[in-house]
């Protein structure tokens, strides 16, 4: 710690510690309204089917049913949570339409009087669907005669005119051809749950004024509040959102899914409504984490420097991309890793499949790549004879090396941290890896 | 059979996200009793986004942590900020922090020197509270008392306004060239694990890294992270899925009965040492370490898994089935060519 600073660098108590220990913090379900409804959803029994027809007659008759809503309630259907910073197309409907394209996908919004009553009705709502053939798989999905779950005629998200996020660094074909072994792998993750302790929920409250509160556990409470006014094409001035503490977020509370209903309930019954996932709505029809498919071709000298790699990623989006065309950036420019290759080609797919949708979750687009290199590494490692450290240091990007999307390293310091762990585990080191530094390279240096 | 390995992994972390550009901001006023106020819209998830930013504003203001109040996630009150994600949040918001708590200061220098009859060039601050004639601390102003005759005495405020914002990075679409980040961190983690061949199952027995982070805001909040990361990591590699005959979709689990994660008591040893590297561009030097805690752990088991068995397995979670068939795999190799290298590959 630097001795010009005072607070900065101490363990200072956290603020809200005591609060959490005694059970004392507020969390957004803590509050409370009186005449609060509750909001509960029709889902879509079925991975790809065709609505024909939904009777919600039963559905009204159960005692404490307030009202339902369907997407003719809901002023702009259609959105894209990035919509916000520019990405497009819009795709994602608040409610569905037509067409339904993963299982759990929302069609009807019941609100009613207690969670019981919303949950009977949402029991009895009956739905008359032709079921569509579905596909599961990232590259069954990219095969001719797949079924097709977008409305633009293909699975992928496109980045300006390519189906993929590319980075093309050096020339990755000739390195292959004077490399001295080709070292190829295929890496598979499965989609997994954010798994928070608090699940996603908001309130949305009328206020005298006109206004609507909105308590939430967004964990980009403008980013919601934004997206909410575009969906019920309001002004963003009637709306208040109002955060706290989140009970964990892990990237699960950035899709803007529960507050744009919410409030469209509470601004056509006047009253407040409350939205709150259950633990098992959260586990099956929030997003999750991609499953990716990696494939990893790496070019590799006898002495063990890698020279070449190519990436071809795919991560499962699901029915709907939410943030996912971002993950497939953020992966791009990072599956080099942190390692210094000078020949480089990425193409990174993001894949529409009638899977519950994936989105944002910490590692963001990197978490998988990281397995797959650093798996890759050990393999090459073996191949070359060399053991797990001296293949990393020997690879190690420095101060001054350009990575494959064309930015200068400026704060490298993956050596210093390996002779760190190194040191800790007690793994002793040769010299000129105890002795090795990030700074820039001397000209001509490898 | 119980076989022990260990494994490594050593990753980089981009912190930050700009690809639409990523801005925060924060506004700081002082109350009469010369509390300051910091007022964001960016949200607390957990992991002491409260306590960290409220550590930046008393190291900028110059003042106690018992005098600044942080009131985050209210967007009447708090000034945009794009959320808390893409370990930016303490990078950001801090930023914003410093450059509103300088605008405090300027106000606090104009009140002080009016009242100390000082040239506002000759005034500095002592990070105790205080504003003082530089050389004669004798000429010393209490800054709750500069704070008070502001709003009593002068009908002024004192207040400043910070923002903080990565322009947005476009993409090349050819070549992938872009910024898309603030900074790198990094991190190398060494697990070590015992293989049950009759079973198939892994009990980690230690997760150890050491990361390098920038500045630690506070290192005990940091170590939070590295543990809950480690654990997280643990998960992933081993437990966690969704689907867990994907790509079929069924048998997806309900709750946590169904949803497989680690346990107290297979928490394994997890020791962590912690570098510090200030960047150029972050709140006192602060890199970040939201996300990436969870990233070393899960190839270094997987490695680990490797040096215990020889069994490769190219994909998560690593369940015991896995395992099993990878080393029924390997004995039927060995059964037909005894002589020959009997490394076998699970899964693909």
């Amino acid at each position: 710690m630097s001795p010009a600073l005072n607070v900065v660098g101490r363990s200072v108590a956290r603020s809200d510690g005591i609060g959490h220990v005694t059970g004392r913090t507020q969390y957004t379900t803590d509050h409370v309204f009186p005449g609060m409804l509750h909001l509960k959803i029709v889902r879509s029994p079925a991975h790809h089917a065709r609505i024909r027809h939904i009777d919600l007659s039963e559905a009204e008759r159960v005692p404490g049913f307030v009202r339902a809503l369907t997407y003719r309630d809901v002023p702009h259907n259609v959105y894209t949570i990035l919509g916000l910073i520019g990405v497009e197309p819009e795709e994602e409907f608040v409610l569905a339409e037509d067409r339904l394209r993963y299982k759990g996908e929302p069609i009807v919004a019941i609100v009613a009087e207690s969670e019981e009553a919303a949950l009977d009705a949402v029991a009895r709502v009956k739905l008359d669907l032709e079921e569509l053939p579905a596909v599961f798989d990232v590259e069954e999905a990219l095969k001719p005669g797949a079924p097709i779950v977008t409305h633009w005629g293909n699975n992928t998200f496109m980045y300006e005119g390519h189906p993929c996020r590319r980075v093309r660094f050096g020339d990755v074909e000739e390195a292959f051809a004077r490399a001295d072994h080709i070292v190829e792998g295929v890496y598979d993750t499965k989609p997994i749950e954010h798994a928070a302790i608090e699940t996603t929920a908001c309130i949305a409250v009328p206020e005298a004024n006109g206004r609507y509160t909105v308590y939430t556990n967004s964990q980009a409470v403008y980013f919601s509040l934004d997206n909410t006014a575009i969906i019920l094409q309001i002004p963003g001035n009637r709306l208040h959102f109002v955060g706290g503490t989140v009970g964990g977020g892990f990237g699960g509370k950035v899709d803007v899914i529960v507050e744009p209903l919410a409030t469209l309930a509470a601004i056509k019954t006047n009253r407040p409504v409350k939205y709150a996932y259950s633990r098992s709505e959260e586990m099956q029809v929030s997003s999750t984490r991609s499953a990716w498919r990696i494939y990893v071709k790496d070019g590799v000298t006898r002495d063990g420097h890698i020279i070449a790699r190519k990436v071809t990623s795919y991560a499962d989006s699901g029915a709907y991309s939410r943030q996912t065309p971002y993950a497939l950036t953020k992966h791009a420019a990072n599956a080099a890793g942190p390692y210094a290759i000078p020949n480089v080609s990425i193409d990174a797919y993001c894949v529409y499949t009638n899977r519950v949708p994936s989105s944002a979750m910490r590692g963001f687009g990197i978490t998988m790549a990281s397995f797959a290199i650093e798996v890759q590494m050990d393999k090459i490692a073996e191949l070359v004879g060399l053991d797990p450290w001296s293949i990393r240091f020997i690879n190690a990007y420095r101060d001054g090396d350009v990575k494959p999307h064309r930015k200068v390293v400026e704060d490298a310091t993956l050596i210093e941290t390996m002779q760190a762990a190194a040191a800790l585990v007690g793994h002793d080191l040769p010299a000129e890896f105890r002795t090795m530094t990030s700074a820039p390279r001397h000209a001509g240096e490898e | 059979m119980k076989l022990r390995g260990t494994g490594v992994a050593a990753v980089n972390y981009p912190t930050g996200m700009n690809l639409g550009g990523d801005p925060s901001q924060a506004l700081i006023h002082a109350t009469t009793s010369g509390t300051f106020v910091v007022s964001l819209s960016s949200t607390d998830l957990g992991q002491g986004h409260r306590t960290v930013i409220g550590q930046i504003a008393a190291e900028a203001l110059g003042v106690a942590m018992e005098d600044v109040i942080v009131d985050t996630a209210d967007t009447d009150t708090g000034p945009h900020d794009m959320g808390t994600f893409a370990s930016r949040a303490t990078h950001r918001v801090g930023n914003a922090v410093i450059a509103a708590a300088l605008e405090v200061r300027e106000a606090l220098l104009d009140v002080a020197a009016e009242e100390l009859e000082a040239a506002r060039t000759d005034l500095e601050f002592d990070g105790q509270g205080n504003l003082m004639v530089r050389g004669a601390p004798a000429r010393s102003l209490k800054i709750a008392d500069i704070a008070s005759a502001a709003q009593f005495k002068y009908g002024k405020t004192i207040a400043g306004r910070g923002a903080f914002m990565k322009p947005k990075s476009p993409v090349d679409p050819e070549t992938g060239a872009m910024d898309p980040d603030s900074t790198e961190a990094h991190a190398c983690t060494v697990a070590e694990v015992e293989v049950d061949t009759e079973t198939g199952e892994v009990k980690v027995l230690s997760i150890r890294s050491a990361y390098e982070v920038g500045r630690q805001v506070n290192p005990a909040l940091v170590k939070g992270q590295i543990v809950g990361g480690a654990w997280m990591g643990m998960s992933h590699a081993l437990y966690e899925t969704t689907a867990p005959y994907y790509p079929d979709p069924g048998h997806a689990p309900k709750d946590f009965s169904e949803y497989l994660m680690p346990g107290a008591h297979e928490i394994p040893q997890i020791e962590c040492v912690v570098l510090e590297y200030p960047s150029s561009n972050g709140p006192y030097g602060v890199k970040g370490v939201g996300e990436m805690t969870a990233n070393s752990p899960i190839p270094a088991i997987v490695n680990a898994i490797y040096h215990a068995t020889g069994v490769r397995i190219d994909e998560l979670p690593v369940t015991p089935e896995l395992i099993l068939r990878g080393l029924d795999a390997k004995r039927r190799a060995a059964l037909v060519a005894p002589a020959a290298d009997t490394t076998a590959t699970a899964g693909r």
